[in-house]
């Protein structure tokens, strides 16, 4: 467990205090908590992609219900934010719950049933015939709760929570059994590993934490339309960060999150045609040459890393 | 209505078997998912507005010179990616991620082009007169495509049961580790595959601005997924399900927007969830899932 402790003194504390006091020195906060927001995406699909090996193209779905979970709480009983971030995080785990059976697929099959799923979920939501339950396409205002500086601060409370999960999955037996599952589900098994329930709830960690992380979102932003907070482009976002970093690592998801998110707020916002261009073709040379992500150069050095 | 419909259905029906024929292709002989198909259905529809508008040569005419081009960019396509993916750890799963990679790039390179808006050819360029069959009346453009998807999905139907490449091509399919130790040259089986599922999707684009209504850089991705659908709904890895799915999809998108024309957007994804969930090999599928 030394190491373990060593993961919380230098990661996760390092990393909470930096966002924790970076909006005192950095004035464009709506970026800080994009960067926020998407690390933790990023991270939960390191739970469930980096430990289980499922690919889950629809994850954004998760970060929706969070968002509509909150709002609807919100709009219908007016209920505090804090139990409105409950109602989040258990739509999500509703949602989850509800497609758990989508685990008896694998690869392609699974990444697209998940996608399907998230888009289905969408066009309930944004559908003109609930306008009076979930304001159909028109999207949900949120004036009423708007509150900044107290949505960011629970937004980092999220991402420290993320780190746990994740320096916890990767120090301890049930972390190594979802990675053995990951490699030979048969042999996991036949070695004593509980698959179904190991693999379950990775699934449902991972919910839980983009259903949180998505009812801070529509917190935070306050005003947003159903495509905003289902944006398919989110998930294949933080798919790409993981991948890029490194997933089934602590670190990984972190340097893909600094590096690709940072180039896109350089040139992105300007010129996103050029932007896809490099994003793309990065995405591809990351396939082609560095299928591990870019921590597998350190591990090939012989470094140890986190 | 309901004749309508139907009929609307069983042409629509081919049009999109004929855009998930390649993708399933792809994913029978190569077991890697091309997540830019729909991206080259897009390009094909792009050739075809730039020969009409410049030199307004007929789509009908295009599709000849787009099949060709399309399948003689595919070769070059397969050696860059394919070879170097089979040998990854988990090809199946890295080719969604390159391939989505590509997809970026080509709908990159098509929005610097031509920005963000849509273009359509106008509808009779494939025939004045609308066409009646039992009392109901079709724009001519809807059967020319249909038809041409019913020759294509036939000739594809040639290729695989009646030549000598097309039954490598199911050897493969079936039995890839055997296929190459009896010698067949896996790499030249899937090239010409791969070549022709690219020549199939640029057909398909080029009836994109019939069928659809119009086309746009960003269609890709929505295309893609309706394709999945299709093949899943037929079957992964078996290129004549993909008639059958198309059919039953083209038919329930009908009907959906005849009678319940608000929630007919839904009906693809529920459609793909309760087949996988169901059978998750597709209705015509044989193998067995892990699992």
């Amino acid at each position: 467990m030394r190491r373990s402790m060593c993961h919380l003194i230098f990661i996760l504390v390092p990393v909470v205090i930096a966002f924790a006091l970076l909006p005192r020195v950095y004035s464009n906060h709506l970026l800080l908590f994009n960067f926020v927001v998407f690390l933790v995406l990023a991270q939960g699909i390191n739970v469930i992609y980096g430990f289980s090996g499922y690919l889950p193209f629809g994850y954004v779905g998760f970060f929706g219900a969070g968002a509509y979970g909150f709002s609807l709480l919100v709009l219908h009983l007016h209920a505090h934010p804090l139990p409105a971030l409950a109602a989040g995080a258990v739509a999500a785990l509703l949602l989850g719950v509800i497609l758990t059976p989508l685990l008896r697929l694998e690869g392609a099959y699974f990444a697209i049933a998940t996608l399907a799923a998230s888009e289905a979920v969408l066009q309930v939501i944004s559908n003109p015939n609930l306008t009076d339950i979930t304001q159909g396409p028109y999207g949900v205002r949120l004036s009423g709760v708007y509150a900044p500086r107290f949505a960011y601060g629970m937004a980092v409370a999220i991402l420290a929570f993320t780190f746990l999960v994740v320096i916890f999955l990767r120090n301890s037996r049930f972390g190594l059994a979802l990675q053995a599952i990951r490699e030979n589900p048969i042999s996991a098994g036949m070695a004593g590993v509980n698959v179904v329930r190991a693999r379950v709830i990775a699934w449902l960690v991972s919910a839980l934490i983009a259903g949180l992380i998505g009812a801070v979102y529509a917190w935070y932003i306050s005003v947003f339309y159903p495509e905003t907070v289902f944006d398919l482009g989110m998930s294949i976002f933080a798919i790409v960060f993981a991948l890029f970093g490194g997933t089934a690592t602590i670190l990984g998801p972190l340097l893909g999150v600094a590096i690709l998110y940072g180039v896109y707020n350089g040139i992105g916002i300007a010129t996103p045609q050029y932007f896809q261009l490099v994003y793309g073709a990065l995405i591809m040379a990351l396939v082609l040459f560095l299928p591990n992500g870019v921590l597998s150069l350190a591990r090939r050095w012989g470094l140890n890393v986190p | 209505m309901l004749i309508y419909a139907l009929i609307a259905g069983l042409l629509f029906g081919l049009y999109f078997s004929l855009i998930g024929l390649g993708l399933n292709l792809v994913f029978g002989v190569m077991r890697i998912v091309n997540l830019a198909h729909g991206d080259f259905l897009m390009l094909g529809g792009f050739a075809a507005y730039l020969l009409f508008t410049w030199r307004a040569i007929n789509p009908i005419c295009s599709v000849f010179l787009v099949f060709v081009v399309f399948g003689l960019i595919g070769w070059p396509l397969y050696y860059m990616f394919v070879p170097r993916l089979q040998a990854a750890k988990d090809p199946e799963m890295l080719s969604l991620i390159l391939f989505f990679g590509f997809s970026q790039v080509v709908e990159a390179f098509a929005t610097i082009r031509f920005g963000t808006s849509e273009y359509s050819i106008p509808g009779d360029v494939l025939g004045r007169e609308p066409w009646h069959i039992l009392t109901q009346t079709f724009p001519a453009s809807w059967m020319v495509s249909g038809i041409a998807s019913a020759v294509c999905i036939g000739l594809v139907y040639l290729y695989l049961y009646r030549t000598r490449l097309g039954y490598l091509t199911r050897a493969v399919m079936s039995q890839r580790d055997e296929a190459l130790s009896t010698g067949i040259n896996v790499h030249v089986v899937s090239a010409f595959a791969f070549g022709l599922s690219l020549a199939l999707a640029a057909v398909a684009g080029v009836f994109a601005p019939f069928m659809f209504g119009s086309i746009l850089p960003a269609m890709g991705v929505g295309v893609t997924i309706t394709s999945f659908a299709v093949i899943v709904v037929g079957s992964l890895g078996q290129p004549l399900g993909t008639l059958l799915g198309g059919m039953i999809y083209g038919v329930a998108l009908m009907f959906m927007q005849t009678y319940f024309s608000s929630w007919a957007n839904l009906l693809p994804y529920l459609l793909l969830i309760f087949i996988l969930l169901v059978r998750p090999t597709g209705l015509l599928g044989k193998r067995v899932r892990h699992a």
